[in-house]
């Protein structure tokens, strides 16, 4: 296991998550003019989307989690995420939160499976970097920000063998084993298979450094080639034209790891455990939660202690939905399968004082802008966001 | 974490690599009969630590690889829990990728034990009270995830798809096949038929036919047959005889061993 997978776990399952976000905020958006003040206007789009980069990205946060250390669990890892997720204006439901959460690891999956060379996860990386500083090109202060991650990621990883690369992709492949959730996104491009496995191709370009399989030398004792011969196979490889970039700025080359979603294409997913019971899955569920503390681990408790501005006009007033209408959310919520249940840990965090003083020393550290008391304006909240930059 | 069955001739023993260190069982599964725990930090370090690579050599010995570098000689005995730690061998520098002993007859004063590592580097051995390091064959930096010795040949496997023959007295490279489309997993040998079994993260699973070649002495490399496991990232492959008549494979969230 590699102590330095979970930034590449963290930073592209994020990538992912904000494609997501932006496809649907995009999808259910109203021009500013005609929108009611329940509805989402291209303003708050951006707002969402700067709030949430900018909390991904919190240098405390980042140093965290450039720290050697061994992967989160499942559960503790997806509480990150539903803290994320709310670091906005935006509200999910449980069942548009887990959709949205599966979509991401998935999409996360293939791109590591399907992953030409070990380090080529690198580049999966910066292509969801370069989409990210795309998402806030106009925030100067966050795209610092954003740079500075990439810098990191660059200073850490650039100097990794091939062996150390293969054992990061290795852990996170042992993380993501047995999820077969389909998404029909992947199925309708055949990249997906009904029983939820990914597509593996054997044909297209060989990973930057292999030759193209077929050929066999034969050398004498002299070291002279002496005879050639040839075997085909299947496949159908092709050289590959260039490499990718590992630079800060750069042609990726690789196309996993970009944006798939766009406006047009709904996402959903069939959310169906496969029927040989996952059962290190199941276990991992039913099992009482004592470490709920330990779990609770500094990325949370970072994530958790940030100041979430209350939406106004109420609770609902600025849900976002991952389905296309409320009555399939609900279903989806009522029929999701016992073993995919994230069981989502909701942490009090201002009950325990010895946790509060804690909490409000990190607050304290992060900057966050307070918000003004009695502000019920969206514009007013998005300015005091900006001064704090 | 890794298993391997280790044939001394007095017993067999299972033996288990992992983060840990290494655990050793009788064939049966019913007793621990050993376990070294290797030197782990407090705190997760940059680079990570495990053990890997496993094999019997000399009749007498098991070896483990580490992420050290270093080879771990355990001295066995015909019975009992009274294994000691013999030897450490430090030749490599970087982590241990796999290790395999002489499947067939080495020539003269030819080694016995094969150890490979991350940087392609193979290290060449004759086992014994002391273990003795008879050659070096450097790595071009790519690793050399799988490795197997018969007759004096080394066959090894790399990270980038490739299968290179290595005449283990001389050094010299006298094969290199364009084998696999990604990262090899697993090389395995029939010692009977000298047919060498390749598995890779593109799907395939191919059989190899190694001989040499009387007159030139040139060690020869046939292709004999390509299987491909749809949609399968293969993680493991062996011949389940030492004629290499069946072989089973495993792969990436696969609960199933296909046998063929």
């Amino acid at each position: 296991m590699s102590a330095r997978t979970l930034p590449l776990l963290f930073l592209n399952l994020g990538g992912e998550m904000l494609y997501i976000l932006d496809q649907r905020l995009r999808a259910q958006s109203i021009p500013g003019e005609k929108a009611r003040k329940d509805e989402w206007t291209d303003v708050d789009r951006k707002r969402v989307m700067n709030d949430i980069i900018s909390t991904m990205f919190n240098r405390k946060f980042m140093e965290e989690l450039f720290k050697p250390q061994d992967l989160y669990s499942k559960k503790a890892l997806r509480t990150v995420y539903d803290r994320l997720a709310h670091a906005s204006i935006m509200r999910l439901n449980q069942a548009s939160m887990d959709k949205l959460y599966d979509l991401m690891t998935m999409a996360f999956k293939y791109q590591v499976l399907l992953c030409p060379r070990p380090r080529d996860i690198l580049l999966v990386t910066f292509n969801h970097l370069d989409a990210i500083k795309d998402f806030i090109s106009d925030s100067p202060g966050i795209l610092n920000q954003v740079d500075e991650t990439f810098r990191r990621l660059i200073e850490t990883y650039s100097c990794l063998s091939d062996g150390e690369f293969q054992l990061i992709r290795q852990t996170l492949l042992i993380f993501f084993q047995d999820m077969h959730i389909r998404v029909s996104i992947f199925l309708k491009d055949k990249v997906q298979n009904s029983n939820g496995r990914f597509v593996l191709p054997i044909s297209g370009a060989v990973p930057w450094g292999t030759e193209v399989p077929g050929l066999i030398r034969i050398f004498n004792h002299k070291g002279v080639e002496v005879k050639r011969a040839e075997f085909t196979t299947a496949g159908n490889y092709v050289t590959p034209q260039r490499e990718g970039s590992f630079e800060l700025y750069g042609d990726r080359v690789l196309k996993l790891g970009t944006n798939m979603y766009s406006v047009t294409r709904p996402v959903e997913t069939h959310v169906s455990g496969s029927s040989k019971s996952l059962a290190s899955q199941a276990k991992e569920n039913i099992a009482p939660n004592p470490l709920a503390k330990e779990e609770l681990n500094f990325l949370a408790r970072l994530l958790g202690g940030l100041d979430i501005q209350k939406p106004a006009g109420g609770e609902s007033g600025f849900r976002l939905n991952l389905f296309t209408t409320d009555e399939e959310e609900e279903h989806a919520a009522k029929t999701r399968p016992e073993e995919l249940s994230y069981k989502v840990i909701n942490i009090e965090a201002t009950q325990e004082p010895g946790r509060r003083a804690e909490l409000s020393r990190i607050l304290g550290e992060l900057d966050v802008a307070e918000p003004r008391p009695g502000s019920a304006e969206k514009g007013e909240d998005l300015l005091a966001l900006m001064d704090g930059l | 974490s890794q298993v391997a069955w280790c044939e001394l001739p007095p017993r067999v023993l299972l033996v288990l690599t992992s983060q840990r260190g290494v655990q050793m069982y009788e064939a049966d599964g019913s007793t621990m009969v050993f376990w070294h725990a290797l030197d782990v930090p407090e705190l997760p370090a940059a680079h990570s630590v495990f053990a890997r690579g496993i094999a019997a050599a000399g009749g007498r010995f098991v070896c483990v690889g580490t992420s050290f570098g270093a080879v771990l000689v355990f001295d066995i005995p015909p019975k009992g829990t009274n294994v000691t730690l013999s030897e450490v061998l430090e030749q490599h520098r970087d982590p241990v990728t796999d290790i395999a002993a002489e499947q067939g007859q080495a020539p003269d004063g030819g080694g016995d034990l094969v150890t490979a590592d991350d940087a392609g580097t193979l290290c060449l051995w004759s086992s014994g009270e002391e273990f003795t390091l008879l050659g070096k064959i450097p790595g071009s930096g790519c690793s050399c995830s799988s490795v197997a010795l018969w007759n004096g040949v080394v066959a090894a496997g790399y990270g980038n798809g490739q299968i290179r023959l290595w005449e283990a007295a001389s050094g010299r490279i006298r094969a290199q096949v364009s084998a696999h489309a990604r990262w090899i997993y697993a090389l395995d040998l029939a010692p009977l038929t000298g047919k060498l079994l390749s598995g890779a993260e593109d799907s395939f699973v191919h059989v190899w036919k190694l001989s040499r070649n009387p007159d030139t002495d040139d060690i020869e490399v046939q292709h004999c047959h390509a299987e491909c496991v749809t949609d399968t990232q293969v993680c493991g492959a062996r011949f389940c005889d030492p004629a290499g008549d069946t072989f089973a494979v495993t792969g990436y969230d696969l609960s199933e061993i296909l046998c063929y």
